[in-house]
């Protein structure tokens, strides 16, 4: 335990607790999406695949413990890395130019909490039902398609998954270099493969609103 | 040709400090950053003025001692280059150029575009050393070492810890310098017996003086006039969780 909290201390502990999570969320990410794109099944298909979640019990609750955990652990880490960052340059500089780093990098300190307050907001709609728009107990199918079917919903989730794709970008790339997976002969397809499975992601959650929208999927 | 040089000018350490605009005229194209300095030094003695300090040493770009902010970018546009051995031929005529110390609260502006980097030295005599017998050298080639690990090692011991990459690092990180000291000697069958304490101990030491993280941005490499790979930052946390896994800290011990 002394020897955990003695590599947390330092930044490149933290950074790789921050990467580490990050492989879980992202694993997270992909089979939620993969789950979600039932939907173009059909509503037997979806809801079936719902009801068999539900029913796994225990597991299921096994696995939400561990996603928060990872969760609690990936801002935690951000939160004390970006701490240290700020006070690791106290005066700035008159003039800076970025040569290398681009959007995305610079942006996952605010991408990743409106990525967090996404999460929030969607957990609050699907998950706990709190939303008073007639949600189903069992119905999936319908409730996604009667929650996209109003404009305003489909535009805050169209926005957050393009930020989780900026922070996908940055971020892939970014926990592999983190855990020292490198190679000078993949180092390349790090980048290309960050850059696909962020757009591949982006576009396959995109595509159910936009399928519910264009009246593809009622 | 004509430059506007806007250059930071601070007395002492606890001076605030400002940036200063100097006319610079009939400028030859084939003046280095530093002699363009030296001309405006000469115009400020003759004035009266102080001179603007400056580090520099070898002026061929191997050893490290110059360099500042040259219009936002470390050591100025042009890439693989220490600010000695930038010219103004990479600037046009009329151009307004802004020189400024590295920033980082590791590196303490001492006066002017200098300041104090003794925090990377700090990092070396944390663990960036061998033990090995004094004596006579060994013979060659009395260790095999494959062409492809030397080759690699070689270009970890190109960094000349100038801190241009702690300068452009966004997170003020002395990552790749450190990634660059740990890897030369990891590399080598000669680091292996202190490797996992170098690690261990010379992220200790880069904590303790206030660095930030790696963000893996990559502008420490675009800066850096050795061409120095962030790859030898994955490798640096390779050896971090192998050695913190199997070993904890230990004080070098002196014999």
């Amino acid at each position: 335990m002394a020897r955990a909290m003695t590599f947390y201390s330092t930044t490149v502990g933290k950074k790789v607790v921050m990467a580490a999570t990050g492989v879980l969320l992202v694993l997270f990410i992909v089979g939620h999406m993969l789950g979600n794109l039932q939907i173009f099944e059909g509503p037997e298909r979806l809801n079936a695949y719902a009801h068999f979640l539900k029913s796994t019990g225990e597991l299921l609750w096994g696995v939400r413990i561990v996603m928060l955990a990872a969760i609690i652990l990936h801002i935690l880490a951000a939160a004390q890395i970006t701490i240290a960052n700020w006070k690791a340059r106290p005066i700035g500089y008159a003039m800076k130019k970025d040569v290398e780093t681009g959007y995305a990098a610079r942006t996952m300190i605010v991408s990743g909490p409106l990525i967090l307050l996404y999460v929030i907001y969607h957990l609050m709609m699907f998950t706990f039902l709190q939303t008073p728009q007639g949600l189903s107990d069992t119905d999936v199918y319908g409730n996604v398609v009667k929650a996209f079917q109003q404009p305003g919903i489909s535009a805050v989730y169209i926005v957050a998954l393009l930020v989780l794709g900026f922070h996908l970008y940055h971020g892939i790339w970014s926990m592999l270099q983190t855990l020292g997976v490198n190679h000078p002969k993949y180092n390349r397809l790090r980048r290309i493969g960050a850059c696909v499975l962020a757009v591949l992601i982006a576009a396959g959650y995109l595509s159910i609103p936009v399928s519910v929208l264009l009246g593809i999927v009622h | 040709m004509k430059l506007t040089l806007k250059i930071w000018r601070q007395e002492s350490p606890e001076d605030k400090g400002r940036l200063v605009s100097y006319e610079m005229d009939g400028v030859a194209e084939d003046t280095s950053f530093l002699e363009l300095l030296d001309i405006l030094n000469q115009r400020l003695i003759k004035k009266g003025e102080h001179p603007v300090t400056f580090d520099h040493d070898c002026r061929e770009g191997i050893c490290g001692s110059c360099g500042f902010m040259i219009s936002g970018i470390a050591h100025g546009p042009q890439k693989l280059t220490t600010t000695c051995q930038l010219f103004m031929r990479q600037f046009k005529d009329g151009d307004t150029i802004v020189a400024e110390p590295f920033r980082s609260r590791a590196f303490p502006v001492i006066k002017d575009l200098v300041v104090d980097r003794s925090a990377l030295d700090k990092i070396v005599q944390a663990g960036g050393f061998i033990s090995a017998r004094t004596g006579s050298g060994p013979d060659g080639n009395a260790i095999p070492i494959s062409k492809e690990k030397a080759d690699r090692s070689m270009d970890a011991a190109a960094c000349i810890g100038c801190g241009a990459c702690v300068a452009a690092c966004p997170n003020g990180s002395a990552m790749l310098f450190t990634a660059a000291k740990i890897s030369h000697l990891g590399l080598l069958p000669q680091g292996q017996p202190e490797r996992k304490q170098r690690a261990l101990r010379m992220v200790a030491k880069m904590q303790e003086l206030g660095f930030g993280a790696c963000s893996n941005h990559g502008e420490c490499e675009a800066v850096c006039p050795k061409g120095i790979s962030i790859d030898f930052i994955a490798r640096l946390n390779r050896d971090y969780m192998v050695a913190s896994a199997l070993e904890t800290v230990e004080p070098v011990k002196k014999v």
